[in-house]
């Protein structure tokens, strides 16, 4: 329904969230570049020079910045990896005939309420701390030597870590899919001589391959973002070896204070989260016709 | 009260014109059907004059006030929905009160009004149910209430029957034909259903591709289509058209049989023809005949005919029920 | 008894799927058992998995130590206020653009959800900044404001969904009867979006909760919320797994009952539609 009236009233309407937005967008981010632009460093009071890319060039000729990318993919990689083979694995399994489904839904689910620092410190200190930890006991009883993980492993850890949060959402995305599948189509199959394999890779998967889509860019654009799991845990160490690209950007910005450099960063993580993005944009317009 | 004009409106959609300019008259308690194919234009119009859509270009005027730019809720017009457009959070009685609460009427004022639209409409036994729990045709008295209890200038009705099977559509048309008889309000009433328009109408709008073929009382249009569109539109089954030599005879392109118009015969005729598809529905007979150069003939005959498919028939109809049309569509008097 | 293969098939899968569910839901299992441990039972070896005395002297410590009740109602204020601050903006906005459609709306739609994707470190600085100098730091107010806009994107977004939902005849019929636009959103809008908003509303909640970037970076003592309190159990002095045990549970707990109750709503929410 489209008069003038209930025209004028709808830009009234959505006018304090495209504003708030857009204020939201802009002003914050165009500070960052221009900060990235200037020698600005919270422990030199008074001196903000216009010193051009100089801030990029340290930022990424930085070694420990090659460290960070690295380790932002492959945090961002293994977590996929589990989530996404896991997930598909899990919504097979709770989509089969069974008794109480619906309450091995909630267990399953479960991780992905549990807020992410409570996450962190249960699984640092209570599975695995070399000393008191539940692997440590096991590996005890088992008689190996405890596996200091956090030390040992750091960046394994946290993949971990996460990949236990982030497991029930891709799960539950690709249950959902995987119940809209018209039965009529497998039954088809049925008709047609297919077996459960050859069933699963030729109707299931590409049913499922949207879904696995967009679960692979959205959880992509918040793993990217990976932070509090890292403070509590290993706080980016030892050394660089379970930093990514966020920790990188909040070390240099609230630990060293150095403004112009993590601004720096900041637009890098921007761009490397906007290529992502565009895909998912895409996805989601498409849908949006539909 | 209730008397409905417009002056050269013009309706766009983005850049394409669904209504050129457009003039009508409604008279003061009136009942005026727009009717015409889908995509005429007629809901349109009727959500114009109800203040849902904005008009391009023109005026509207209710009563002699220019209405045009004055929202659908201070117009003094209630409207009847396609799909009733009930409150499903209220009740019955709660629905029906609602325009009155909107006007700031005091509760027991509002009682007073609803009880008695409830009255009038056989809604008392449920009247504290909800939407989802009625049937279509008690939904739709529920609309009617709605309308009603407002007293509105005039009614505006959008395809109200279309959601109801046919027999109760029967009932239906005729409750809203009394209503009318009762309130003398002006009620615009829009349905493609021209059998609807022949039955309830005083006025008759026919509308095709935003433009009004024809205005006129029922027996008008179909004694006197202006038109071919007209007389292929109205009266069921439709006429018969037929084009070459029985047409170039009587100096017109096409001309144009009502199937009740034409008499049967074995031994002569007009145009002959081959018997096809015979429709028995009691009362009367339809028969389908091939007749070369023209589509599919109907005629109606009363009774029962001893005609068998295939036969070879002969058709005649009196020259002043043939209509005569130009080859723009004109009706050639 | 000779079972049919359906009834083994079922019972199997049954099996596999407990397992497989109480494995990935042990460590939450875990945590809630050790907080009723005591310090020194919760480190026990061989660990104790039900065999052990009962207490509840960990709820009380933690407490009595740290305050912990100032951080779970740092918790409320912030989730509660961003949602009902969100909804607030939200509903005009999806209202606009479930009833009024133009020809922008899909693409204004399309980016405010990209504005969720903007990593937060891109304004940390400028924000963190910012709110020093104005004297937001480690204030509620503060924190309301940033979890906000970080998910209004996701509130309208649902908030849209659910309204096309919604018979656009319904309101043209409040309209002819008589309603302006404050009476059609209070009186026929939103009793009839109310399941909806209440969806929205949960979705919300759990996410500002849970919320552990903003949180931990632009509080300090006053306003940490809980995902802040936790983290400080980072670097302890002392034994602890029973008390952090006790946090947990208690700042997990509303959100795991929420979370049960917004399964369907995650998918809508959490994937912009592109999964039906």
């Amino acid at each position: 329904m489209a008069t003038g009236h209930s025209r004028v009233a709808a830009r009234i309407m959505i006018s304090p969230a495209v504003l708030l937005l857009l204020g939201w967008m802009i002003v914050p981010l165009s500070m960052t570049l221009y900060f990235s632009f200037l020698n600005y460093n919270l422990l030199m009071p008074g001196v903000h020079e216009w010193i051009g890319f100089t801030n990029y060039e340290f930022f990424l000729t930085d070694p420990a910045f090659f460290t960070a990318l690295g380790n932002t993919l492959l945090l961002v990689g293994g977590v996929l990896v589990i989530t996404i083979f896991g997930g598909i694995g899990l919504a097979i399994l709770l989509d089969q005939p069974m008794w109480g489904q619906g309450i091995v839904r909630i267990l399953v689910i479960a991780p992905f309420f549990v807020m992410p620092t409570v996450s962190a410190l249960v699984w640092k200190n209570m599975f695995m701390n070399p000393v008191n930890g539940l692997f440590a006991h096991a590996a005890a009883f088992l008689g190996l030597e405890p596996f200091d993980f956090l030390a040992q492993a750091p960046l394994f850890s946290i993949i971990l870590i996460v990949a236990w949060q982030w497991l029930p959402f891709a799960t539950l995305i690709l249950l959902t899919a995987l119940q809209s599948l018209d039965r009529d189509q497998i039954e088809a199959a049925n008709m047609d001589g297919a077996s459960k394999w050859s069933r699963f890779i030729y109707i299931v998967l590409p049913h499922m391959s949207r879904a696995i889509t967009v679960v692979i860019l959205i959880q992509t654009i918040f793993l990217l973002s990976i932070f509090a799991e890292i403070l509590v845990t290993t706080n980016g160490g030892p050394g660089n070896a379970s930093t990514n690209i966020t920790f990188l950007v909040y070390a240099q910005s609230l630990l060293q204070f150095d403004v112009g450099s993590g601004s720096a960063g900041g637009i890098v993580a921007v761009i490397l989260a906007n290529i992502v993005a565009v895909f998912l944009m895409r996805m989601i317009g498409k849908n949006l016709e539909a | 009260m209730g008397s409905i004009h417009l002056q050269n409106v013009t309706k766009k959609f983005d850049e394409t014109e669904v209504i050129p300019p457009l003039d009508l008259d409604i008279n003061e308690g009136e009942f005026v059907v727009f009717v015409g194919p889908s995509g005429c234009g007629k809901s349109t119009l009727l959500r114009m004059i109800a203040g849902l859509e904005d008009l391009t270009s023109g005026k509207i005027e209710i009563d002699g006030q220019d209405v045009s730019a004055v929202p659908p809720a201070k117009r003094g017009l209630a409207m009847v929905f396609q799909s009733y457009a009930l409150y499903p959070h209220m009740s019955v009685r709660k629905n029906i009160a609602f325009p009155l609460k909107m006007a700031g009427m005091d509760q027991a004022e509002i009682d007073r009004k609803v009880d008695g639209a409830a009255k009038v409409l056989n809604l008392d036994a449920y009247i504290d149910r909800r939407p989802g729990q009625l049937s279509g045709g008690q939904r739709q008295r529920v609309a009617i209430g709605r309308a009603i209890v407002r007293e509105p200038k005039a009614f505006l009705f959008d395809e109200p029957l279309s959601n109801l099977d046919a027999a109760l559509r029967v009932n239906m048309r005729l409750e809203i034909s009394e209503l009318h008889q009762t309130l003398s309000t002006t009620m615009v009433y829009v349905t493609h259903d021209q059998v609807e328009a022949m039955t309830m109408a005083d006025k008759i709008v026919v509308l095709r591709a935003g433009v009004i073929e024809q205005v006129g009382s029922p027996l008008e249009l179909y004694h006197r289509p202006a038109n071919l569109f007209v007389a292929g539109f109205i009266g069921s089954p439709k006429m018969n058209f037929v084009r070459g030599a029985e047409a170039t005879k009587r100096n017109a392109h096409t001309i144009g049989v009502r199937p009740e118009h034409l008499s049967v015969s074995r031994e002569s005729g007009m145009l002959k023809g081959k018997v096809g598809v015979a429709e028995h529905l009691g009362s009367d007979t339809f028969i389908h005949v091939a007749v070369e150069g023209s589509d599919l003939i109907t005629v109606r005959t009363e009774g029962e005919i001893d005609l068998k498919h295939g036969d070879t028939v002969y058709l005649s109809a009196e020259e002043d029920r043939i209509y005569r049309f130009a080859e723009d569509g004109r009706t050639i008097q | 008894m000779t079972l049919d293969e359906k009834t083994r098939t079922k019972i199997g899968f049954t099996i596999a799927a407990w397992l497989v569910g109480l494995l990935i839901f042990f460590p939450i299992l875990w945590t809630v058992l050790t907080s009723f441990k005591t310090e020194a039972q919760a480190i026990a070896s061989p660990p104790l998995f039900l065999g052990f005395d009962w207490t509840l002297e960990n709820y009380f410590e933690v407490q009595e130590r740290s305050n912990y009740f100032r951080h779970f109602a740092n918790s409320v204020v912030i989730s509660v206020g961003s949602t009902v601050l969100g909804l607030l903006i939200a509903i005009p906005a999806a209202w606009a653009m479930a009833f009024v459609p133009r020809k922008r709306t899909k693409d204004v739609l399309m980016w405010m959800l990209s504005t969720k994707m903007l990593p937060p470190v891109g304004v940390l600085i400028p924000i963190y900044l910012l709110f020093r100098d104005t004297g937001l730091l480690d204030t509620l107010t503060g924190l309301v404001l940033v979890l906000t806009l970080i998910n209004l994107p996701i509130i309208i977004w649902m908030l849209y969904t659910y309204f096309k939902e919604i018979p656009g005849e319904i309101l043209e019929a409040a309209r002819m009867d008589g309603a302006t636009l404050w009476s059609e959103i209070v009186h026929v809008l939103t009793p009839m979006a109310v399941p909806g908003i209440a969806s929205t509303l949960l979705l919300n909640v759990i996410l500002a909760w849970n919320e552990a970037f903003w949180t931990l970076n632009l509080t300090a003592a006053t306003a940490a919320p809980l995902t802040a309190f936790i983290a400080s159990y980072s670097s302890p002095e002392g034994l602890f797994y029973a008390k952090l045990s006790a946090a947990s549970t208690m700042a997990i707990a509303p959100i795991l009952i929420m979370g049960w109750f917004s399964q369907k709503q995650l998918v809508r929410g959490l994937t912009f539609g592109a999964v039906k």
